[in-house]
C-alpha cells in the first residue's frame, strides 16, 4: 500500500504539480501580461475602464456604466435592480409572471407622469441585465425631452437636435445617457 | 434582423470549425516526424515533464493521471481562494471566502462548470481571478480536449490511449492559449478593460459617489468563452458593460462559445478516420441547435406579460434583464448557444426570459450533447451513439457494432450508467430541494417559476453548464454543497466510463464491415442518434418541464 502510494507520488503527483506550475506560469503570468501590454499600448483609455474626468481632474464616471439621474434637468437612464452600484451589478431576476415586476413597472410609469394616451417606452420601465446599461433608445430620450427642456429653459427643437446628434450604436437607435447629460452640463465630453 | 445575425453567426462558426478541427487534430495527434515549432514544442514537453509524459497509457492509467492532475487543480485553487487576503494583486482588499463557498467555487471551475455562487467584483481579488479562476478555465477545458483525443484513439482500435500529461499540455499551449490571445486582442479593440488598477471612485454629475469595479477582464473573458467555461469576471457575466461593451464584442464572444465545441466533432472524425460519420453527428447537433435557437428567438420576440395592459410601447420584445446595445435577439440567441454547449455565460438574465423561452436553455442542458462542452460534448454524444447502435442491433437481432467493434453488455451497461446519472442528479436534486426549505426558502419568484429556478440550478450543475436563474439565493451551505457534489460527479463519471468503454472496445477483435453492418455515415444513422437523444435523453424531463416553465406559461394564458 505504502509502496503504491510512493510510486503514485513519483509518477503521477509530482509531474502533475510540475505541469500545474508550468501552466500557471504561462497562462496566468505571461498571457495576461501580453494582453495587458497590448491594452495599454493599443487602447489605453478603454483598457483602464473608459473613465471620464471632469475639468478639475476628478472622475465623473465611466463612459459605459450607467449612473443614477433623478433630477428633472437630466435625461434618466433605464431602471437598475442594483441601484446603479457599479461594484455590485445585478439584474432583477424577476419572472414576467411575477406580480412584483408589474408593481415596479407601475411605479416607474407613475414617475414619468405620462399624459393620458401617451405610451412610455419599454426600456424606461424594465431593468437591464447588469443594472448598468448605459443606453436608452432614441424614443426614450425624446419621450423625456419636454421635461428636460422645461427644467433647463431650453428650446425643444434645439434640444432635439442635440439628442439626435448623440444617437449611435445599433444602427443609430441608442443614446448614451451619461454622455448626453455631460454635454448638456457643458462639461468635457471624451472624444 | 436578429434571425439574420443568428444565421450569420452559426454559419460562420460552422465554416470555421472545419479548418479548426484539422488544426486541433494536428496539435493533439502530431505527425511522427513533427517539424518546426511543433517539434520544439513536443521536445519541450518531454523535457519539462520528464518520463511522466513519455509513457503510453491504457485507459486506467490515463484516468488515474487525469484524476491526479484534476486533484492538484482542486488543491491549488482551494489554497488561493482561502488565503487571497494575504496574496498580491488585491487592490480592493478582498477577504477570504466562506468554506462551503470555496468548495462550491473550486468544484465548479475544476469541473468546467463555472456555476458562480459568488459575485466576481464583490468577492475575488485580481490574483484569485487570474491564478485560480482563469487558470482552471484553461486546464479544465484542456482536460476535456485531452480525454476526447484519448477516446478517439481508443475507438480507432488502439488499446493505448496516449498520455494524459502530454495531451493536456498540447491542448493548453497548442489550442487554448493561441486562441485566447487572438480573441482577447479582439476584445481589447472592442473596448474591454485590461487593468490591474483597483476600482475607480467617481463623483457622479448629481454628486453621488459611485465605485466602479474594473480589472484584467479581456484576458479572462477570452478563455471564459473559448473553453466552454462561462464564469464571468463580474456577477452578471456578459451583460456587464465592462465584460461585453458593445455589439462587436457580443458577436465575438458569441462565436467563441461555439467554435471549439464544433471543431471537436471534426477532430473526433479526423482522429478516428471517420469523417463522414463525424459529418452525420455534426448535422444532428446542428439541427438540434437550429431548433433551439429558432424557438428561443421566436418565443422571446413576444412582449413580456408583466407589462400587459400598461401604457407602455413594447416594440423590442421583452426587455427585462436585457441590455440595449446588443440588439434584440442577442439574449435568446446567446441563451440557446450557451446551454447547447456547456458554456453557461449569459448576455441577458435567463430568470427574466419569457416562461417558454426559459425552457429552451433547460432543454439544451438536459440533452447536453448539442456540441456540448469542449471535448466532453462529443463524449456525451458517444454515449448516445452506443445506446443507439445497441437498440438498433436489438431490433434486427444482430450483435451491434460501432466502428467495427462489437458493442456488448458491458459497454452498454457503462454507457447507460453514464447517461442516467444526469437525469438522476437533476430530478433527484430538484425533488429534494423543492420539497425542503433548502430550496423552497431560497427562490426569488413565486409559483411554478420558483420551481423552475430550483430545476434550472440542478440542470446547470449536472450539465456542467454554469448559467442560472440567478434570482435563486444559492449561496447557502446546502446549495453550495449539493451542487458542488453534483458538478464533480457529473463531470468525472461521464469522462471515466467512456474511457472504460473505449478501452474495452479497443481490446476486441475488429469485425470486417459487411452488408449487414449498421453504417454510421448515413442519414439513417443520423435519425438513430437523434432518436436515442430525444427518447432516452429528453422524455425523462417532460414532467418537470410541465411543472415549471409550461405551467407558468399556461397560467399566464389563462389569466
Amino acid at each position: 500500500m505504502f509502496r503504491k502510494l510512493m510510486t503514485w507520488t513519483m509518477t503521477e503527483l509530482l509531474p502533475s504539480v510540475r505541469i500545474a506550475l508550468g501552466t500557471i506560469l504561462i497562462c496566468c503570468v505571461v498571457y495576461p501580461a501580453i494582453i495587458w501590454g497590448l491594452g495599454q499600448g493599443l487602447t489605453p483609455r478603454t483598457a483602464d475602464g473608459s473613465l471620464i474626468y471632469g475639468n478639475d481632474g476628478r472622475i465623473i464616471g465611466a463612459e459605459r456604466i450607467a449612473q443614477a439621474f433623478t433630477r428633472p434637468e437630466y435625461f434618466w437612464p433605464r431602471p437598475s435592480a442594483a441601484d446603479y452600484n457599479a461594484a455590485g451589478a445585478a439584474g432583477s431576476n424577476l419572472s414576467p409572471a411575477n406580480p412584483r415586476l408589474r408593481a415596479l413597472a407601475e411605479q416607474r410609469i407613475a414617475a414619468y407622469t405620462p399624459a393620458s394616451e401617451e405610451l412610455v417606452p419599454a426600456d424606461l420601465v424594465t431593468a437591464s441585465g447588469s443594472g448598468l446599461d448605459p443606453h436608452i433608445t432614441v424614443e426614450a430620450a425624446l419621450f423625456q425631452l419636454p421635461r428636460v427642456a422645461n427644467a433647463r429653459g431650453l428650446n425643444e427643437a434645439e434640444l432635439r437636435a442635440t439628442v439626435e446628434r448623440h444617437a449611435g450604436e445599433n444602427g443609430g437607435d441608442l443614446i448614451n445617457v451619461l454622455l448626453l447629460n455631460l454635454e448638456l452640463d457643458g462639461a468635457a465630453v471624451p472624444e | 434582423m436578429s434571425m439574420l445575425l443568428s444565421l450569420g453567426i452559426l454559419g460562420t462558426c460552422a465554416l470555421l470549425s472545419w479548418p479548426l478541427g484539422r488544426y486541433l487534430t494536428a496539435v493533439m495527434e502530431p505527425p511522427k516526424q513533427a517539424r518546426g515549432i511543433q517539434r520544439l514544442f513536443e521536445t519541450t514537453i518531454f523535457r519539462v515533464t520528464g518520463s511522466a509524459a513519455a509513457a503510453e497509457q491504457n485507459w486506467k492509467s490515463y484516468a488515474v493521471s487525469m484524476l491526479t492532475f484534476n486533484g492538484v487543480m482542486f488543491g491549488l485553487s482551494w489554497m488561493v481562494l482561502t488565503v487571497q487576503a494575504l496574496l498580491p494583486l488585491n487592490p480592493d482588499q478582498k477577504t477570504a471566502l466562506e468554506p462551503s463557498l470555496v468548495f462550491n467555487t473550486v468544484s465548479s471551475f475544476v469541473s468546467n462548470t463555472n456555476l458562480q455562487h459568488y459575485s466576481g467584483e464583490a468577492s475575488l481579488s485580481y490574483f484569485s481571478q487570474l491564478f485560480a479562476m482563469m487558470w482552471l478555465q484553461f486546464v479544465s477545458a484542456a482536460t476535456g480536449l485531452a480525454v476526447l483525443a484519448a477516446l478517439a484513439r481508443g475507438l480507432s482500435g488502439r488499446t493505448m490511449l496516449g498520455n494524459f500529461y502530454r495531451d493536456v499540455l498540447r491542448a493548453t499551449f497548442g489550442i487554448l492559449l493561441p486562441a485566447s490571445l487572438v480573441v482577447a486582442t479582439l476584445l481589447l479593440i472592442g473596448g474591454i478593460p485590461m487593468t490591474f488598477k483597483g476600482a475607480a471612485v467617481a463623483q457622479t454629475l448629481e454628486g453621488i459617489e459611485q465605485v466602479i469595479a474594473r480589472g484584467p477582464v479581456a484576458a479572462f473573458v477570452a478563455i471564459k468563452q473559448l473553453g466552454t467555461n462561462g464564469g464571468g469576471f463580474f456577477g452578471p457575466n456578459s451583460t456587464h458593460p465592462m465584460e461585453n461593451p458593445g455589439y462587436f464584442t457580443n458577436v465575438i464572444e458569441c462565436m467563441s462559445i461555439l467554435l471549439i465545441p464544433m471543431a471537436c466533432v471534426w477532430m473526433f472524425g479526423f482522429m478516428t478516420r471517420r469523417v463522414r460519420h463525424a459529418a452525420v453527428v455534426f448535422a444532428v447537433m446542428a439541427l438540434m441547435l437550429a431548433v433551439n435557437v429558432g424557438a428561443a428567438l421566436y418565443l422571446e420576440s413576444a412582449p413580456t406579460a408583466a407589462l400587459e395592459g400598461l401604457p407602455v410601447s413594447q416594440q423590442h420584445g421583452n426587455l427585462e434583464g436585457k441590455e440595449l446595445r446588443f440588439g434584440t435577439g442577442a439574449g435568446p440567441l446567446w441563451a440557446a448557444l450557451t446551454t447547447a454547449t456547456s458554456n453557461g455565460s449569459v448576455d441577458s438574465m435567463h430568470d427574466s426570459l419569457n416562461p417558454l423561452t426559459g425552457l429552451v436553455p433547460m432543454i439544451g442542458m438536459w440533452l447536453n450533447v448539442i456540441f456540448g462542452g469542449v471535448g466532453v460534448g462529443m463524449i456525451n454524444m458517444f454515449l448516445y451513439i452506443i445506446a443507439g447502435v445497441f437498440i438498433c442491433g436489438m431490433m434486427v437481432g444482430r450483435t451491434p457494432e460501432y466502428l467495427t467493434r462489437k458493442v456488448e453488455t458491458r459497454e452498454m451497461k457503462l454507457a447507460l450508467l453514464a447517461i442516467l446519472v444526469h437525469p438522476l442528479f437533476i430530478l433527484g436534486g430538484a425533488a429534494i430541494f423543492a420539497a425542503t426549505p433548502w430550496g423552497a426558502g431560497t427562490v426569488n419568484n413565486p409559483g411554478p417559476h420558483g420551481f423552475s429556478e430550483i430545476l434550472y440550478e440542478f440542470s446547470s450543475a449536472s450539465a456542467d453548464n454554469g448559467s442560472g436563474f440567478e434570482g435563486l439565493g444559492d449561496n447557502t451551505i446546502p446549495w453550495n454543497t449539493a451542487t458542488a457534489l453534483v458538478m464533480l460527479l457529473s463531470r468525472f463519471i461521464p469522462i471515466i466510463l467512456p474511457l472504460a468503454i473505449a478501452g474495452s472496445l479497443a481490446a476486441k477483435k475488429a469485425t470486417p464491415e459487411n452488408t449487414g453492418t449498421l453504417r454510421t455515415d448515413t442519414p439513417l444513422f443520423g435519425f438513430v442518434i437523434l432518436g436515442s437523444v430525444v427518447f432516452a435523453g429528453a422524455l425523462l424531463f417532460l414532467p418537470v418541464a410541465v411543472l415549471g416553465p409550461i405551467a407558468e406559461h399556461l397560467a399566464g394564458v389563462i389569466r
